[in-house]
């Protein structure tokens, strides 16, 4: 490697031409801009159909429903806003289930993960590198493959029907990830201030309350904004664990919607409106969180 | 580490986790086991069948339709995902205003739900009161409008591909983003002063030192594909006569609608098996990067 860049380092400082370098910086500027107006288009159509959904879900009754549909709304209504409200259990019931599944996961993977990842970083465990692939085990089986027992299991515990229920497979689809990130945490602590705590007389809890933990505050900040997003995401498993109208979560309520058809057909404007709702606090917890959802994504997506 | 006596007080942190993937994983993985041998239902009594659900789905032609129709589904969004994930990341590698900018508009769907997004671009892809129809036909590219989700399977998976691209593309672009920059730019250099055309630059310098990334990414896509759900569901509803049905959910149609639990759970014994060995190759592969 050292040997060839050595080799073209030489031929750096060799005589050029101007003609072929007038020409490579015109055709440089040429292709910025032509990179440019890819990075335009490409934008434009990314967000073509989040504009077009906003935009339907303030549509008026009938315009939402007309065929051909309008690009833009005629005039702007909340007529979708209002049916949404009060469909079915209303819009209420099912933005707080959703909204506490989502809380619930957040804390269940703190309360977890927190103490776990402390231990695996700063403790001689005999087996350590055998429990650590073990608490990895969610990331071996996929979830979606353990939902037949787990709805048995919740069915014995009297655990379907209920939010506890959900946000602990949610959690157990977040554990993996969550574990991983809070045991690199912890490892990035520098062991001198344990030390100093420990000579001080703290005890390992004290040393993780008062020392450890202010300094995996932005750890923390990852693990929930994941647990939230993937929480307040989740199809599958609230399919089979939640099969009551009033336990519903926002994608359930949503997905059942569109399979409803009444004597007008599916109520677009009212399913538009469910989606930017839904939308909305994803990207605004990702809008204004990047950094830890960018450091989570790096470290942990591929992992 | 703290002291000699805190032999037993690390296991006790990691204690909570360790019960909780014991009761909420280790223990519904072998109760899968169990139940796959088994006629089992929430009403009558289990029954003891021995291999008899595994032979059962042997024979089952939806069984096999399904796990095709998965396979297939895998093997046509995957390449284009890493292709136009890698073109949109070399378009957009560069620390630059506009293209952090498209960078993070391409990456926004990612975080939004796959309910939400299957929902969106079914309405897009409606017959009637769908977008996508009228922009074609003011655009004079089809006469009548196309029934997205009709009777023709092959195209309702290619209107869910274009739906799936959409939302997942900027996952494989960010990832590969951050590789591309921790090449030694000092290599890139060299070979453009030693007169290397730009494709020559990425082909013979970018790709072969972002190929694990480009490996890991590729694994990650094909498991997520594997376990395609939320899209077809939503989308699809597994129809035409169940041919867009993935494996995942002919799963979900045995276990609950029809409670047949039993073979639920050789189906999802069957479906572990293989993502089992693309887990094992991504292990494998992550381990390797960190050597």
């Amino acid at each position: 490697m050292s040997a060839s860049s050595g080799a073209a380092m030489t031929r750096a400082y060799a005589p050029e031409t101007a003609g072929p370098r007038l020409a490579a910086s015109l055709l440089k500027g040429r292709l910025k801009y032509l990179i440019s107006a890819a990075c335009v288009a490409l934008s434009t159509i990314m967000l073509l159909p989040l504009v077009a959904s906003v935009l339907a879900s303030l549509k008026s009754t009938q315009e939402a429903a007309a065929v051909p549909p309008t690009y833009f709304p005629h005039a702007l209504s909340l007529d979708s806003y209002e049916r949404l409200w009060n469909y079915q259990a209303g819009l209420p019931t099912y933005f707080s289930n959703s909204f506490g599944a989502a809380l619930l996961t957040i804390l269940f993977c703190l309360v977890l993960t927190v103490p776990a990842g402390y231990g695996l970083a700063k403790f001689r465990i005999a087996g350590k590198e055998m429990l650590f692939v073990f608490l990895l085990l969610g990331l071996i089986v996929p979830y979606q493959a353990l939902l037949t027992p787990l709805f048995f299991l919740f069915v014995q515990l009297n655990l379907h029907n209920s939010l506890v229920g959900l946000a602990i497979v949610h959690t157990a689809i977040q554990l993996p990830f969550s574990i991983y990130v809070m045991r690199n945490a912890f490892e990035a602590v520098p062991r001198e201030l344990e030390e100093a705590a420990i000579m001080d007389g703290c005890n390992s809890f004290q040393v993780l309350t008062q020392i450890c933990l202010p300094a995996v505050v932005p750890a923390m900040i990852t693990v929930s904004l994941f647990a939230f997003i993937t929480s307040w995401n989740e199809l599958l498993a609230a399919l089979v664990i939640m099969n009551k109208d009033s336990s519903f979560t926002l994608p359930l309520i949503l997905a059942a919607a569109r399979q409803q058809t009444s004597i007008g057909g599916t109520d677009w404007g009212m399913l538009q409106a469910g989606i930017t709702i839904s939308i909305i606090p994803c990207m605004a917890f990702y809008l204004l969180l990047q950094k830890y959802y960018m450091a989570g994504f790096l470290n942990g997506a591929v992992k | 580490m703290h002291t000699g006596t805190s032999r037993y007080v690390g296991l006790l942190y990691v204690a909570p986790a360790l019960a909780f993937v014991l009761v909420f994983t280790a223990y519904p993985l072998v109760q899968m086991v169990w139940m796959s041998l088994h006629n089992w239902s929430l009403i009558a009594a289990k029954k003891y069948v021995g291999a008899g659900n595994f032979i059962k789905a042997w024979n089952d032609p939806q069984f096999w339709m399904s796990l095709e129709f998965t396979l297939k589904y895998t093997a046509l969004i995957t390449p284009i995902l890493m292709i136009l994930g890698y073109l949109i990341a070399l378009l957009t590698v560069e620390n630059r205003p506009l293209r952090q900018f498209t960078r993070g508009v391409v990456f926004a769907p990612v975080v939004i739900g796959l309910g939400a997004s299957s929902l969106l671009w079914y309405w897009l892809f409606s017959y009637d009161f769908g977008l996508i129809n009228r922009i074609l036909m003011d655009i004079g590219l089809i006469a009548k409008p196309v029934v997205w989700f009709g009777a023709d399977a092959d195209l309702s998976m290619w209107a869910v591909i274009v739906s799936i691209v959409w939302k997942v593309v900027g996952f494989g672009t960010i990832l590969f983003v951050a590789a591309i920059h921790a090449v030694p730019s000092e290599i890139g250099e060299a070979a453009m002063v030693d007169g290397a055309s730009y494709w020559q630059r990425v082909r013979l310098i970018t790709l072969p030192l972002t190929a694990k990334t480009i490996l890991l990414v590729t694994l990650v896509s094909v498991i997520g594909s594997l376990l395609a759900f939320d899209q077809f569901y939503i989308m699809t509803a597994g129809q035409p006569r169940n041919m867009t049905a993935t494996s995942v959910f002919l799963i979900y149609l045995n276990s609950f609608p029809y409670l047949k639990l039993g073979y639920g759970a050789a189906l999802s014994l069957i479906l572990a098996g293989i993502i089992l060995v693309c887990t094992m190759l991504q292990m494998l592969l992550s381990r390797r990067s960190h050597a």
